[in-house]
Formats: C-alpha cells, sequence, structure tokens
C-alpha cells in the first residue's frame, strides 16, 4: 500500500475505533450497562490489558542476554513504579523512567 | 460560565496535556518518517493519549489495520465505561453532543463529571463543550510543539520509546489502586506470555488481548455458576 495512504487510513481507523469506544454507552449500553458480564469485562478487562502492553512491550525493550539480563530496561520500570507509588503523579514518573532508560541504553 | 473561568478550571489539564503531548509529539518525529504537522493532525481526529503513543509503535511496525483497529479499541475500552455516567448530563445536547462524546477523554471525564452543574442543562451542556474544546487545544499544542520541536532540533532520541512502557505500567498501578484485585493482571501477563512464546510480533498484541478476554469470560462463567449453586451473594 502506498505510504502516505496507508497513513491516512491508519490515522482514520484510529479515529474511528476511539470514537467508537467512547460512543458506545450512548448507543447501546444505556441498556444493557447492567448486564453482569458488561460489568465484569468493564471492571476487569482494562487492567489486564494494562498488564499485558507492560510485558509484551517490557519484553521488547530490554537486552535479556548476558551481561545485562534484562537490567537495562528492569531497573527505569522499577524506579516508574516506586515513583508512582510514593508521589502518584503519573507524569513524574513517565519522564523520570524514560531519561534514566535513555541514559542507560546511551551509554 | 464565562472563557475564563472555563480556562481557569481546565487549568490542571493544560499542565499535563502540553507534556505529555510534547513527548507524543517528539516521540512521533524521532520513530517515523512522516512530516511533523501529522502529529497535532492525530491529535485533532483522534484526541487520546496512550492511543495515539501507542499509534506510533503501530506505525513504526507497519500493523495491519485490523490489528490497529483492535488494538485501539482494546486499549480505549475504559472509555466505554465513561459514558454511562454521563448519559444523563448529554441527553438532548443535538450537535454537542457528538463532540461531547468524541473529546471524552480521561481528563475530560473527570472535569465533567466532579464539576458543580445548574439546571440550566442547555447552558451546562454549552460549557461542557467549550471545557472539551479547551482540553483538546492544549493536546494539539502540544503534539504540535512536540513534532516540531523534535523534527528541528536535533538531538540523540535513543530510548525515548520507553514512555510507552512507562505509560502503561502507570495505568497498570492505577487499575489496581481502583479494583484491588490481582486476578486480571495475572490473567494480562499470562495471556502475554502465552502470546509472545507462540505468535509471531505483528500478531502478539491481538493474540494476548484475546486470550485474556477469553480467561475473564471463563472467570466470569465459573463465579456465576458457583453463585448460582451456593446462592451465594455477589461480592466485590
Amino acid at each position: 500500500m502506498d505510504e502516505s495512504l496507508y497513513l491516512a487510513a491508519f490515522i482514520a481507523v484510529s479515529a474511528v475505533a476511539t470514537f467508537l469506544t467512547r460512543a458506545t454507552p450512548f448507543l447501546f449500553l444505556s441498556r444493557h450497562s447492567n448486564h453482569p458480564f458488561i460489568l465484569h469485562l468493564g471492571r476487569y478487562l482494562p487492567a489486564a490489558v494494562m498488564c499485558l502492553l507492560v510485558v509484551i512491550f517490557l519484553l521488547r525493550s530490554a537486552q535479556w542476554q548476558a551481561p545485562l539480563f534484562g537490567a537495562d530496561a528492569v531497573l527505569p520500570s522499577a524506579l516508574v513504579i516506586l515513583l508512582q507509588l510514593w508521589r502518584h503523579n503519573a507524569l513524574l514518573s513517565i519522564v523520570a523512567g524514560t531519561l534514566t532508560y535513555m541514559g542507560i541504553q546511551q551509554i | 460560565m464565562t472563557a475564563l473561568s472555563i480556562f481557569r478550571l481546565t487549568l490542571p489539564v493544560l499542565f499535563g496535556y502540553v507534556p505529555l503531548g510534547m513527548a507524543f509529539g517528539v516521540l512521533f518525529t524521532s520513530q517515523l518518517d512522516y512530516s511533523w504537522w501529522v502529529a497535532p493532525v492525530m491529535g485533532i481526529v483522534i484526541f487520546a493519549g496512550a492511543g495515539q503513543i501507542l499509534a506510533v509503535s503501530l506505525l513504526a511496525a507497519k500493523a495491519e489495520l485490523m490489528a490497529v483497529f483492535i488494538a485501539m479499541l482494546a486499549l480505549n475500552s475504559r472509555h466505554v465505561f465513561y459514558g454511562l455516567s454521563l448519559l444523563g448530563h448529554f441527553s438532548g445536547a443535538g450537535w454537542r453532543k457528538l463532540y461531547l462524546v468524541f473529546g471524552l477523554t480521561d481528563e475530560t471525564y473527570s472535569l465533567l463529571t466532579s464539576r458543580h452543574r445548574s439546571s440550566d442543562r442547555e447552558e451546562e451542556q454549552r460549557t461542557d463543550a467549550l471545557i472539551t474544546l479547551f482540553n483538546q487545544a492544549y493536546w494539539v499544542l502540544g503534539c504540535g510543539l512536540g513534532a516540531w520541536l523534535g523534527s528541528t532540533v536535533k538531538f540523540d532520541s535513543t530510548g525515548i520509546e520507553f514512555a510507552l512502557v512507562a505509560l502503561f505500567l502507570v495505568l497498570a498501578i492505577e487499575q489496581y489502586r481502583a479494583i484491588r484485585r490481582q486476578l486480571p493482571f495475572w490473567v494480562g501477563a499470562a495471556g502475554a506470555g502465552l502470546a509472545v512464546t507462540l505468535l509471531p510480533q505483528a500478531h502478539q498484541l491481538i493474540g494476548a488481548i484475546l486470550v485474556a478476554t477469553l480467561a475473564l469470560l471463563i472467570n466470569y462463567r465459573l463465579t456465576t455458576t458457583r453463585r448460582l449453586e451456593t446462592g451465594d451473594r455477589p461480592h466485590g
């Protein structure tokens, strides 16, 4: 597929998917919002998705062979977790973790 | 509400969105070869923080459009449940409703659900739409500024893509704080582990999401059957 056509289609697809998630309750959930399975998914699916995203992208960002054994990504991740638990400031945790990771990768 | 008081109300979002939008913009220009102005255009038509950051890695991986669609739906699935508490406030908003629904980000949601409301519904809906518009303006500004800086100022951005991992870690911690249950995290981790072991890189995300959804369905089935058998009340 042509490069700029792919980009345009990509943006359109992302925009439609994002809008659909926001419009869903207004379109049909107003009547089924109390179905226990919807509530179950609504409660637990976001947590599962966040966790699987962390695992997938963390596995791709580290060097798992000797001598690092993943420490190049695991240490910044630990920093993010500690900062988030301590200060509850998402931006601070993200920026500090990312700068640490960048520092390690650029040595 | 006057424009000034709306500006004051949305000020915390300004401080959050401009740096986060800039992070997205820098990420966009450092990872991809597209023109810098595509980043603010994405801020205009998509308007999703985590979604747009994920979009960068999907674009870099040249992901199939179907995978993009499913990944975006899954990542934004929390938004499905935002609208439920705003059904009443938005009803009868006419053409404004489209924009209100489109702009229902985490931050807009928290502002709209926590602010004081008068009985003049139409006036309040106008205010809701303006709050959404102000928030989106900050976001687009951040995206544009970051992308422009990233494309003009040359610096070593190796490793900046870790912002994505950090963002998901933060969101996962916040999720745990909200639900206080470990099961969904084990479900997510197991789904990811399975997908990474069995599938090629391009299909791992969808694979993991499908496994996790299936596991939650089984978990739901098991807990409801147990409840029916024991006549137990649902708890937690």
